[in-house]
């Protein structure tokens, strides 16, 4: 009888049911806390869900490869959820149309940005070449960034880590950089943190304003575009 | 519903077999995503198409679904950090202090690019 528990959890820390639960359960308690303390920045859920699910993993000696056979079923939606960002495109394509020009400008400035500042700061601080590569996508959403890395030989899932911590700091710091610094246009406000911050910046854009996440959203599936087309390009010139 | 995902997923599909089979340097999911916001152009263009889920809410409602937890699914791919604790722990101020400074940097420089090419445009149409 007093091995029964002990069997039980054998049995389920092995399979997908149990970390795809663990998964959506803490996901839907930090949703609901930040939704509980009106959207604070530093409320974000997907910060709270990392580090509460990664201590459980650490605490119970479970390994990632294990917690991932169950998380996967919601990793592989990440696919499908770029796909599905047509939709959004889609439907507001008279004021994306309105505001192709800015938009255009600002995501090809904004992209070379992302990528060259990160390359660079990467080289200043003498971080090793495979970290740099695994860095330099890191503001495209997870699936497309994972994507470019593997095309690169780097890391994937460096860069899966560094996409998220970038999402997570873009998401927290929007909303008082952009009070600070006095700007109210939300389609600019919006552009700037899908662009800078891909999905959780979306995410963040729309708990702001829905047409802060609109155009975060556009900005989130161009630069998937661009930033695919762009670094293979900045890392075979800024790297020697 | 079951036709709206499968017309995402076939999306996707046929985005991965044109990236794989032309070399392509993007990943698949994006051209999938450049293929369904052509037939959703297409489908207000030829009604021949605005069938199954392309017609009424169908694929237009799947995606909003996909689209409203998008936080969620970048959870395990977030708890691959406990992976790389030992990375973090030999670089990892570092990297965490230039991954703040590039996201400050970009949101700066993106949000200003925005606000002067839109007003410069608007200066323009002004001018007659």
């Amino acid at each position: 009888m007093s091995d029964n528990p002990f069997s039980l959890w054998v049995y389920l820390s092995q399979s997908p049911l149990l970390w795809l639960t663990v998964t959506l359960l803490t996901y839907a308690a930090a949703d609901a806390v930040s939704l509980e303390t009106q959207r604070h920045p530093l409320a974000n859920p997907v910060l709270h869900s990392m580090w509460i699910i990664g201590t459980f993993l650490l605490a119970t000696g479970t390994s990632y490869t294990t917690y991932f056979g169950g998380a996967q079923f919601v990793h592989f939606l990440l696919g499908p959820a770029t796909v599905a960002l047509a939709v959004p495109l889609y439907e507001n394509r008279k004021v994306v149309v309105a505001a192709i020009l800015p938009m255009l400008i600002a995501l090809v400035i904004g992209s070379i940005t992302a990528i060259v500042s990160i390359v660079v700061l990467a080289e200043a601080v003498h971080l090793p070449r495979g970290v740099i590569l695994s860095l330099a996508p890191k503001s495209v959403t997870a699936g497309v960034a994972m994507g470019i890395s593997e095309s690169l030989h780097a890391d994937p899932s460096l860069t899966a880590v560094s996409v998220i911590l970038t999402g997570i700091m873009g998401a927290i710091i929007v909303t008082p950089l952009m009070n600070r610094a006095g700007i109210t246009d939300f389609r600019a406000r919006g552009f700037a943190v899908g662009l800078a911050a891909h999905g959780i910046g979306t995410a963040r854009a729309f708990q702001v304003d829905a047409l802060a996440g609109v155009f975060a959203g556009i900005a989130m599936s161009l630069n998937a575009l661009v930033t695919s087309l762009l670094v293979p390009l900045a890392v075979t010139l800024l790297m020697r | 519903m079951i036709a709206s995902l499968s017309l995402i997923l076939l999306c996707q599909l046929a985005g991965e077999i044109i990236v794989r089979g032309l070399a392509l340097p993007m990943p698949g999911p994006v051209v999938g995503l450049m293929i369904l916001l052509l037939l959703l152009l297409a489908r207000d263009r030829f009604a021949l198409l605005a069938r199954g889920p392309l017609q009424g809410d169908g694929v237009e409602g799947a995606s909003r679904g996909l689209l409203a937890h998008l936080s969620l699914l970048f959870i395990p791919a977030g708890v691959g950090v406990v992976q790389k604790l030992d990375l973090l722990a030999e670089h990892g101020v570092a990297i965490l202090a230039i991954l703040a400074a590039s996201v400050v940097v970009t949101l700066l420089v993106t949000v200003a690019t925005f606000l002067v090419a839109s007003r410069l445009m608007t200066r323009r149409e002004e001018k007659p």
